[in-house]
């Protein structure tokens, strides 16, 4: 069946349908990583969003369920140059055009998505609809495009319930974190879970008293999507969080909320990091890092007050902030993915440091 | 980290002669790294031995050594330069292990000179088989079982303890020479006692074998700060088993997913750390299909075939970004020079599929084996990009130039008709890759064989609907490649089956089908089907290679080709330049090899000095014309008229030059003009009457310019015909071809029979030719015309006479043994045949002088082989003169006086080398055909000086055992003798058959008598296998060698690493080396020689 990506600019492109013929309006985004397409479908920052993919061939080795970064594809759409028609891998159960009609998710596959990329980089992120109508008139589906935002997103990928993951007995080290789920990739939990830790998870509205109740020996913040601003009311727990002195470490949107919290500010990017071969810096050593990165929205570095965090990391292609270190604080926080899945697995390392901060294994 | 202050002055090892398994690769590296350095101020010293690269040019290097690339020679230099660093990366292994005798000398250390790129504990914890496996176990990456072992009797042990098949490698060796998989103990013991005296310190490793695992390598970079990144991986078509030099390979991997890829890259960035690299590094890995096992099958501490590969294949500079890491910089402090913008501390990121295919050198060694194994065959490689696999295969086949253009070997049947006959063997088929004829058992074990055909194999078995699982069973390639193949066969079937919608027409063009197969499928012309791609709107469009998939603007104008995108290449020409097309010359093969990138690139640089916007197309991964700096544009296509024709279209160039390509640009000058683009320098009809014999021959007879008598002729009874008429020996060949392909001295008719059979596997479109075969000297000459005046540069002669094919001949210029008069003659004959030929650029005359008497054999109004050499040698860049006089200017005007120049005061020997010993069952005789894949220099005042060095640089080192063979046909007795006693006088025992034995002792030269192959043993075989000989002379029968006895010797002599010469001239050339060995050699500077 034939579908069209359409864009707000009225660039239409036309392809095959794949998964879902149901129409949508999303946020077009692009990601550059070759591999790892399961884990991107899957990864909860992407909600609200339909992604398309620039490496041409996708599928190839089909959907191995162990890899999914949370139970379900959470994207919007998906759009792609090729399907493979066969997958090919030992662990393959599925392919994904069928997980992607399972999960009723649209997608779009035969464009150039090169060409795609190109407007988008040039253009800055915009929204666009994935359709299998015929439009003889765009202004129509345009106006409904540049009416779309993306909201309350956190809310709908977190979990409802708290629920507590034990390490296995050989690993227990006996430290207890509290991980709240902003949207959080699965892997996240298993690297605390690999490094000993019993993993307390809890939903993104719940309060910083319940959390601290728990007297964890530390507390991360996830990953998640959409605009970090929208989270007034968890960003007022995370100021009660920063005050305890229990520490802390947080991924992405965790990372900008702890800013957001501590009177920074944060902006949208042009067309976002998504891939897996952004350079890090670390400022300290001066070493660089290989990360897998997955965010619309940044720290904006020069509104931080010096007194209370400074830069850790930086974007060793764009300049942007890629983590803080707060003063007097055992709180570090980064804007990228050490858990990658999809991505380079350099900067696991963090969570070795912050199982220091917890006063290393016991 | 800044650049290190303290490196001022770097030495900078070259690889030498192309081998197989050290190509042209080197020279891109070399010349990249070169450049990089002198961006830094820094002062470079250049020694490699290889006259036709590159890197060896005056404005690479700021001074240049084209000298042996031996241990004394590096240290002479040493001392004459005084560099501060020798970087030996750049080098391959023989760069390599150089550097590495000179730290363990303790050399380096008493003169206070640095090794950079990477220190000797790194390079001998990477390459000495026991550091490495406990360096690999120390930090627990898993490699497979193995054991070092020094002798044949623990190889067995171990083996036996490991269980076979077992996989044997000689350590230090270039393409994995003299290794193998052993299936049982007495094939085990064969390779283990070649490859422990192959192997530079006597030892093999022998190790589980993992054939069948998939094979995936990983290219990465480490600075000096510890930072480390990938640039590529790519995964092998061809399963653990197949050298990676010999496999399809595919960038970036597919039938990973991001769990296996990121825990090989973790690997690969955990073992570069802990080795210390500093610079680049290739890891090759087995990974089990069916689980996450895997072991580290090699690494590579340096600059590689594999990292040119990558480079390309992603765009991203490996050997650039290596020299400045080198010189100390980190990467976050080198600047990605294709963004402008980023920086070389970062992944690229692909947007398309890349596959390499390698080419093989079967077409010329119709007898060797052409099974894939563990030792690389293969000369050279083409890539190709598209944006999908099935495209980026289809363009690799048609890129290689082996006579087939898909995965068609013959014209499909339409459904229905035609069925497989039975029994029929594959040597039936036209061109060896249509399989059809196999019955479905004979196909079956096909199948099972890995040889360089076998995704025709494949296709035929997809053809005959064999199920891809069973396809996947007997072949270990993985599902998803046999599935893209099916894709392919279905599309053919699809085409046959019709009708030809302009819905399907898009589909197959997307899959990179040519108009020309789609043509035979569908019965519908080209010219059609053209005509229907346009009014469909399905034309080529271009994309850029740009590192980053588009995340970032990118500056450099790499392009490839699609069929299913829009197009994004910037042709609009902004400073109304003229635009030029230089056509590249494709994979590196035997016959057409690095010589021609040479001149495809200087060609390039001059026509930008010129004023002229530079379009390059080429397909060659490995060599310099394909970096992206090169020339304005480049678009890595295949060189068919149809691809170079969609660039036409996009470019619409003013002109396009074809001298410079080899035989691979000549050929698309018909296409070109046909598509209206003026032909630059000599027109194509002056090109065309150079290869036209009636046409030449009529020139020949205006210029009154003699040459061996000769007839045209298309059949087998035409050519006896024609050979009886001249009087046997003659020469037989087909025209239009280069490096003497299918090239035969005949003596009767039975000859005859046998090589036109040979020439007419592959179907002629022009006339064999039959010339009367005249022994004498063999002179060669290469000119510039610019239309009136002519320049020639010098007068090369061969060492061999006629009947060796003059690029395996040893040539030396200037030519001494000739006359003044003779001299004069050559002379005029060359300004006679320019002119005649109205030539403007390039010309290269091949010339027979029997006494007094000059014939010419061959006239190429091309560049050619020896052009690099001669302006090297002459001080004259010949490439540059040629290129200024096509876009019009004149010699004189130039500065240069017509005629031939005044001859240098140095006397330069261009010696072939050989790869005979990496080919099973090649003949390695010398004759018309040409067999030699690389060339060295020996430059010196002296002839004999000279003569020595290049006999060095060739790594013919002798003596070891003082002990020789000579075996010689009866009419060449007494010639025999004044070679032997010259090699008795040098300290040689000389054993010989019978024969020859006989007339050595009544001659006064002590000859021990030797008993032939046939014979009982200990015979001559047993004395060559005793590995106690250094020499073979034995010089083979002219024509068909009916009898096997000396191919067998010769072949046991190669493969246990004995030199064997097959020309009298050859051997006496070799006494006289002998008998000048020379302590110390005086070094010469290249950039310091003028002839004027």
């Amino acid at each position: 069946m034939k579908a069209f990506l359409i864009l707000e600019d009225g660039t239409i492109f036309e392809g095959t349908s794949i998964g879902s013929a149901k129409e949508v309006i999303s946020e077009i985004v692009f990601n550059t990583s070759m591999t790892g397409y399961l884990e991107i479908l899957t990864d909860p920052s992407y909600a609200g969003q339909a992604v398309a993919m620039t490496y041409p061939l996708i599928g190839n080795y089909g959907i191995c369920s162990e890899d999914k970064e949370s139970g379900r594809p959470w994207l919007d759409g998906y759009i792609v140059r090729e399907l493979s028609r066969i997958p090919s891998n030992f662990r393959s159960e599925d392919t994904i055009q069928h997980f992607l009609q399972q999960y009723d998710i649209p997608g779009i596959s035969g464009i150039d998505t090169r060409a795609l990329t190109k407007i988008l980089r040039e253009k800055g992120t915009m929204n666009g609809m994935i359709t299998t109508n015929v439009y003889g008139d765009l202004a129509e589906p345009i106006s409904r495009m540049k009416k779309y935002q993306v909201s309350g997103v956190v809310r709908r990928v977190s979990c409802k319930e708290k629920y507590v993951l034990n390490p296995k007995d050989s690993l227990n080290c006996g430290k207890r974190v509290a991980l709240l789920d902003l949207g959080e990739k699965k892997n996240i939990a298993r690297s605390l879970l690999q490094r000993g830790c019993q993993v307390t998870v809890f939903p993104c509205d719940a309060s910083a008293e319940e959390i601290l109740a728990e007297s964890p020996d530390g507390i991360m913040l996830s990953n998640g999507p959409g605009d970090p601003k929208e989270n007034r009311e968890i960003i007022q727990e995370i100021q009660k969080l920063y005050k305890s002195d229990i520490p802390i470490f947080a991924i992405c949107l965790g990372h900008q909320l702890m800013a957001l919290a501590n009177g920074a500010d944060t902006y949208k990017l042009k067309y976002g990091h998504r891939g897996g071969n952004h350079p890090v810096k670390d400022l300290t050593t001066g070493r660089v890092y290989i990360s897998s990165q997955n965010h619309g929205y940044a720290v904006d570095a020069k509104s931080l007050d010096p007194e209370i965090a400074t830069p850790a990391f930086v974007n060793v292609n764009d300049g942007t902030n890629e983590g803080l270190i707060y003063k007097g604080k055992n709180i570090f926080t980064v804007q990228y993915h050490p858990e990658a899945c999809p991505g380079p697995q350099d900067s696991r390392y963090l969570f070795d440091r912050f199982m220091e901060m917890m006063g290393g294994i016991k | 980290m800044p650049k290190n202050p303290q490196i001022k002055k770097v030495l900078v090892l070259g690889s030498g002669p192309i081998v197989i398994g050290q190509a042209a690769e080197f020279d891109y590296a070399g010349t990249q790294a070169c450049r990089s350095l002198k961006e830094e101020g820094i002062e470079v010293v250049l020694l490699n031995s290889n006259p036709a690269t590159i890197m060896t040019d005056k404005d690479i290097a700021d001074r240049v050594y084209i000298e042996p690339l031996t241990v004394e020679v590096v240290e002479q230099l040493v001392r004459k330069e005084k560099p501060d660093s020798i970087l030996p990366t750049l080098g391959g292994q023989a760069g390599l292990n150089l550097a590495m005798e000179l730290e363990e000398s303790g050399f380096l250390r008493e003169k206070h000179v640095r090794l950079i790129g990477t220190s000797a504990l790194t390079i001998k914890k990477a390459e000495d088989r026991e550091m490495f496996k406990e360096t690999m176990e120390k930090i627990g990456e898993p490699v497979a079982p193995s054991d070092i072992v020094e002798t044949v009797e623990d190889g067995l042990r171990i083996a036996g303890h490991i269980g076979y098949p077992v996989v044997l490698r000689p350590a230090y060796t270039l393409g994995g020479s003299g290794g193998g998989i052993a299936k049982n103990p007495e094939e085990c013991r064969e390779i283990l006692e070649n490859g422990l005296r192959l192997s530079r310190v006597g030892q093999v490793l022998v190790e589980r074998c993992i054939a069948g695992w998939k094979e995936i390598e990983y290219e990465v970079m480490r600075d000096g700060a510890g930072n480390v990144i990938t640039v590529c991986n790519m995964e092998n078509i061809d399963p653990v088993g197949v050298h990676t030099g010999d496999s399809i390979v595919v960038a970036p991997s597919q039938t990973l997913g991001d769990k296996e890829y990121q825990m090989l890259r973790s690997s690969a960035l955990n073992i570069i750390t802990e080795l210390g690299i500093t610079g680049g590094c290739n890891v090759q890995y087995a990974l089990h299909p069916s689980s996450f096992e895997y072991c580290v099958i090699e690494v590579n501490p340096r600059v590689s075939r594999s990292s040119a590969l990558a480079s390309k294949a992603t765009g991203y500079p490996i050997a650039k970004v290596a020299a400045k890491i080198a010189l100390g910089y980190t990467l976050d402090e080198i600047k990605n020079a294709v963004t402008g913008k980023t920086y070389a501390s970062f992944e690229p990121m692909l947007d398309y599929c890349v596959v390499k295919m390698p080419r093989l050198p079967f077409d010329k060694f119709i007898s060797a084996k052409r099974t894939l194994g563990t030792q690389m065959k293969a000369t050279g490689e083409v890539m190709s990009i598209c944006t999908n696999f099935e495209g980026a295969l289809m363009k690799a086949i048609r890129s290689l130039e082996q006579h087939i253009d898909s995965l068609l070997a013959n014209t499909l049947p339409r459904s229905g008709d035609k069925k497989p006959a039975k029994g029929t063997g594959v040597e039936k088929s036209p061109n060896g890759y249509d399989f059809s004829g196999l019955d479905d058992e004979a196909l079956l074990k096909q199948l099972e064989k890995a040889d360089d055909r076998r995704i025709w194999v494949i296709a035929e078995a997809l053809r005959r609907k064999m199920s891809e699982e069973s396809i996947h069973e007997i072949t270990q390639i993985d599902r998803w490649f046999i599935d893209k193949l099916a894709v392919l066969v279905e599309m053919e079937q699809a085409l046959a089956d019709g009708p030809l919608t302009e819905g399907l027409l898009r589909e197959a063009k997307r899959l990179e089908f040519p108009d020309q197969v789609i043509s035979r499928l569908t019965g519908i012309s080209p010219e059609e089907i053209k005509a229907m791609r346009h009014a469909g709107g399905i034309r080529a469009a271009y994309k850029m290679v740009d590192t980053c998939a588009a995340e970032f603007a990118a500056e450099t104008p790499y392009y490839y080709s699609c069929f299913d995108g829009y197009d994004e290449a910037r042709t609009e020409n902004i400073q109304s330049k003229k635009k030029v097309l230089v056509l590249g010359s494709g994979p590196i093969r035997i016959g057409q090899g690095i010589e021609f990138d040479f001149c495809s690139v200087h060609s390039t640089w001059a026509f930008s000095r010129e004023g002229y916007e530079t379009i390059i197309v080429n397909n060659n991964p490995e060599t310099v014309s394909t970096d992206f700096d090169i020339a304005d544009r480049l678009y890595f296509e295949p060189l068919t008229p149809e691809d170079v024709e969609s660039i036409v279209d996009r470019e619409k160039p003013d002109g396009a030059v074809v001298q410079f390509g080899g035989q691979t640009a000549i050929k698309l000058t018909e296409s070109l003009m046909k598509m209206g683009v003026p032909i630059l320098g000599t027109a194509a009809e002056d090109v065309d009457a150079a290869e036209d014999r009636e046409r030449f021959d009529e020139i020949l007879e205006r210029c009154r310019i003699p040459r061996p008598a000769g007839h045209t002729v298309f059949t087998a009874e035409e050519a006896k015909r024609a050979a009886n008429d001249l009087g046997y020996p003659v020469l037989v060949r087909p025209s239009y071809v280069l490096g003497g392909q299918g090239m035969q001295i005949c003596i009767s008719d039975e000859d005859i029979d046998e090589f036109i059979g040979i020439i007419n596997q592959i179907a002629q479109d022009h006339p064999i030719l039959v010339d009367k075969y005249i022994v004498g000297k063999e002179i060669e000459v290469d000119a510039v015309c610019d239309g009136q005046d002519i320049l020639i540069p010098g007068i090369m002669e061969h060492i061999e006479r006629t009947g060796v094919h003059s690029g395996d001949s040893i040539s030396v210029y200037p030519a001494s043994s000739i006359t003044p008069e003779t001299e004069a003659t050559l002379v005029d004959y060359t300004e006679r045949l320019a002119r005649a030929l109205h030539v403007k650029g390039m010309i290269n005359i091949q010339f027979i002088v029997a006494g007094e008497q000059v014939y010419i054999i061959e006239v190429n109004p091309r560049s050619s082989r020896t052009v690099p050499y001669i302006s090297k040698v002459t001080g004259i860049p010949i490439v540059s003169l040629a290129t200024q006089v096509i876009c019009g200017h004149k010699l004189r005007e130039l500065g240069y006086t017509p005629g031939l120049q005044k001859k240098s005061e140095y006397v330069a020997i261009k010696m072939p080398v050989f790869s005979f010993e990496k080919i099973r069952g090649a003949d390695i005789s010398l004759g018309p055909e040409m067999k030699s894949t690389g060339e060295c220099l020996g430059i010196a005042k002296t002839f004999n000086e000279a003569l020595y060095k290049a006999f060095e640089g060739a790594g013919i080192k002798l003596p070891k055992y003082k002990n020789m063979i000579i075996t010689v046909r009866e009419s060449e007795h007494q010639e025999a003798v004044e070679i032997a006693r010259r090699f008795q006088q040098a300290g040689y025992k000389i054993f010989a058959t019978r024969g020859t034995a006989r007339t050595l002792n009544a001659n006064g030269v002590k000859a021990y008598p030797v008993r032939k192959l046939e014979q009982e043993t200990p015979n001559i075989l047993d004395l060559i296998l005793g590995h106690q000989i250094d020499l073979v002379i034995d010089i083979p029968q002219q024509g068909a060698e009916r009898s096997h006895d000396g191919f067998v010797i010769r072949r046991n002599a190669i493969e246990t690493g004995v030199h064997v010469l097959t020309s009298l001239d050859t051997a006496k050339a070799l006494a006289t080396s002998l008998e000048n060995r020379a302590k110390e050699l005086t070094l010469i500077d290249i950039a310091q020689v003028k002839t004027v």
